[in-house]
């Protein structure tokens, strides 16, 4: 370990370097693939999230349930973008679930998308806002009533009794979704895990590390977007709410920086055949991706400071500026863990012989602007989903006596 | 002493005779054993004569009665590229992509080992840029897929647009193929590569298209000094077959179970 961390010396010292020629034309799997497993960890962190409030009971979290609910939607509408804008020929896409190949670990995704997508969060989406789409269809002016009305599916039946078994579905799709999240994610970490040509991602580890690490990532994205929202609404921020997504936030990333630690130091101590290339490859090309964003800034600094806060007494407002700071360090940490992992685990030749090449294309199909344009869609999508299902207000509306979970009063547009 | 002397001579006639006899005994003992012996051998080497004019039968099952695969003989390649040339007009192999090609191990005095494998080695070895007397030992050896048998890039593909064919070669249907890269990342042998004229994984096929009609592969043809040995290992009396069973062969990174057909003869440690 002392070597790696403080000792980045060449391996080239020892022998050249050698890439078999295919691999000189630089990655297979570029930086929309890292955008892939990051969007898809927020949504199932962000569902985990919203499902505290409903399986667990965690009541201090209810203000952001419905946002976390959104926030999930919003990032899985644009989950396959990156895929489709990585296929070389696109529109065979749909073959993955028209003659999927059972061995293929990638085969599985449309499957488990589409179950994840219209079997649990739709349906939970719909049960939650059933009551205030009703109303809305009943109040709004002719294209957003048509609009509302076909939201509701056409049943508007807002009985108490009707009412009642929206909760208990809904209860029940959170039970549903919990696997359905962890299934998601997971299985995102075992395309990787699963090869074993490729010794920087061929890890039991890695499926875990995935859904631990998607679990903080979500957690942090709910909360950004909670605090954000909130002063742009100038409303006052739920200290409840922010201590308790503080305190969740803090446990999982204990468990994540406990794994990630740990996956790091097995494989250093390991030392298999790659050990060489992969000792090179995490002292030069990846030492600071890995060790100071990640570890360092992602991981530490924001675990210590969250502890902390736990015992130091400050001001609300100082708080949330430490919270908004942290969730913003822990955001860019996951980001540089699916970076690592996927451009990390192509730099390496096949040969372990020596080092590929990552370029970044700024204009082109797979580049820094596709990147970035379906990395900011899914906020733009929350802002139209937030004006069209209102998540504020709602649960946390005291004179609320309508059956729990299905009460925002306030905040439907009756425009 | 002169009476006596035909007794002496009487008494060593009688011993002669005594060991005459013996003699005889022996010598027929000897011959019955020879003639055993000779027999024997006569039948033993009919016997082994026969067997091997009979047509041996495979010791492994096969799925197809041709199972095409190659065999590289190390020690016989001199890295002239040939094959490379070859299969890259054969195959309108894009630019700077190879379906085959040729890596220089050299490996120094001092332990060091340099690799390279400039242009896949189609214009030949690389630049002599190391003394002779600094170098211990140097050899070439060509690389293509290794058309496993379980290999990780059909696993991989998630619509089954790579696949095992009933010959034994692993090839790829590009009109199928929706170019998302995976098998190319499974495949441990750096032999698939993205085709940027087609959008597509693309690969060695053994030359799906020659040997299905019986010709051999286009670097099996070009190669001019044997170092690529084609044929069916379902067939025990084919030149593979009896290529891989003469020598010590080796498929590259076994610990993966791939179950490569493609085997080595002559590799070493360095080989990657």
């Amino acid at each position: 370990m002392y070597s790696l961390l403080f000792n980045p010396v060449s391996l080239f010292a020892q022998s050249t370097s050698f890439v078999f020629p295919n691999e000189r034309h630089g990655l297979t799997w570029g930086i929309l693939i890292v955008l892939y497993p990051y969007i898809t960890g927020l949504v199932a962190g962000a569902f985990i999230l919203a499902s505290l409030v409903r399986v667990f009971n965690t009541e201090a979290v209810r203000p952001v349930y419905r946002l976390a609910l959104l926030t999930a939607l919003a990032f899985l509408v644009c989950a396959t973008m990156p895929l489709l804008g990585h296929l070389g020929h696109p529109e065979r896409a749909l073959e993955i679930m028209m003659t999927p190949h059972v061995t293929s670990a990638m085969a599985i995704f449309g499957f488990v998308y589409a179950w994840y997508l219209m079997a649990v969060l739709l349906l939970e989406v719909y049960f939650d806002y059933r009551w205030d789409m009703v109303l809305a269809s009943q109040r709004s002016k002719p294209f957003m009533k048509f609009v509302y009305t076909i939201f509701t599916l056409g049943v508007k039946d807002i009985s108490p009794k009707a009412l009642a078994f929206d909760d208990r579905a809904e209860r029940f799709l959170s039970v549903i979704g919990i696997p359905s999240a962890v299934l998601l994610h997971g299985y995102v970490g075992f395309i990787f895990g699963s090869l074993a040509g490729n010794p920087w991602w061929s890890s039991v580890l890695m499926p875990v590390i995935f859904l631990c690490s998607a679990i903080v990532s979500g957690i942090a994205m709910v909360f950004i977007v909670y605090m954000v929202t909130t002063w742009f609404r100038r409303q006052r921020i739920d200290m409840m709410c922010a201590n308790a997504i503080g305190r969740i936030l803090m446990f999982a990333l204990i468990f994540d920086l406990t794994l990630e630690t740990l996956d790091v130091v097995h494989r250093m101590y390991e030392a298999g055949e790659w050990v060489d290339i992969l000792r090179l490859l995490s002292s030069g090309y990846l030492y600071y991706t890995i060790f100071l964003v990640q570890f360092f800034l992602g991981g530490i600094v924001p675990l210590i400071t969250l502890a902390l806060m736990q015992a130091v007494k400050m001001t609300d407002a100082v708080k949330m500026r430490y919270y908004f700071l942290m969730a913003v360090l822990v955001e860019v940490g996951v980001f540089a863990m699916r970076w690592n992992v996927v451009i990390g685990g192509q730099l390496s030749s096949k040969s372990f012989k020596g080092l590929t090449t990552f370029r970044l294309e700024m204009i082109g199909k797979e580049s820094l602007m596709t990147f970035l344009i379906i990395l900011t869609l899914p906020f733009v999508i929350l802002f139209f989903l937030t004006k069209l299902l209102p998540p504020w207000g709602g649960h946390s509306d005291e004179s609320s006596d309508l059956p729990s979970g299905s009460t925002p009063v306030v905040g439907v547009p009756v425009a | 002493m002169k009476p006596d002397e035909p007794t002496n001579v009487n008494e060593s006639t009688e011993a002669n005779t005594l060991s005459r006899a013996d003699f005889l005994v022996t010598a027929g003992k000897s011959a019955l054993l020879i003639g055993i012996g000779a027999a024997g051998a006569a039948s033993w080497n009919s016997l082994t004569s026969r067997l091997a004019q009979r047509k041996l039968t495979p010791l492994q099952e096969y799925p197809s009665k041709t199972w095409y695969s190659m065999s590289i003989d190390i020690a016989a390649c001199i890295g002239c590229g040939k094959c490379v040339e070859a299969c890259c007009a054969e195959n309108d192999v894009p630019p700077e992509f190879f379906r085959t090609w040729i890596e220089r191990y050299r490996v120094k005095t001092n332990g060091d080992v340099l690799i390279d494998s400039p242009n896949g080695g189609k214009d030949g070895p690389g630049e002599d840029d190391v003394p002779d007397d600094q170098i211990l030992k140097s050899f070439f050896v060509p690389k293509l897929c290794n058309q496993c048998d379980d290999s990780p890039c059909t696993r991989a593909c998630p619509v089954g647009a790579t696949f095992l064919t009933p010959e034994g070669a692993v090839i790829v249907d590009y009109d199928y193929c929706i170019g998302c890269g995976y098998c190319i990342q499974a495949c441990p042998y750096g032999s698939r590569f993205f085709n940027p004229k087609k959008n597509t994984a693309d690969k060695c096929t053994l030359c799906y298209h020659r040997i299905t009609k019986g010709k051999l592969p286009a670097c099996v043809e070009v190669c001019p000094v044997k170092a690529r040995i084609f044929g069916n290992l379902a067939d025990p009396n084919s030149e593979i077959s009896k290529f891989n069973r003469d020598n010590a062969v080796m498929a590259l990174k076994p610990h993966l179970k791939t179950g490569a057909k493609v085997v080595y003869k002559g590799v070493t440690k360095e080989v990657v």
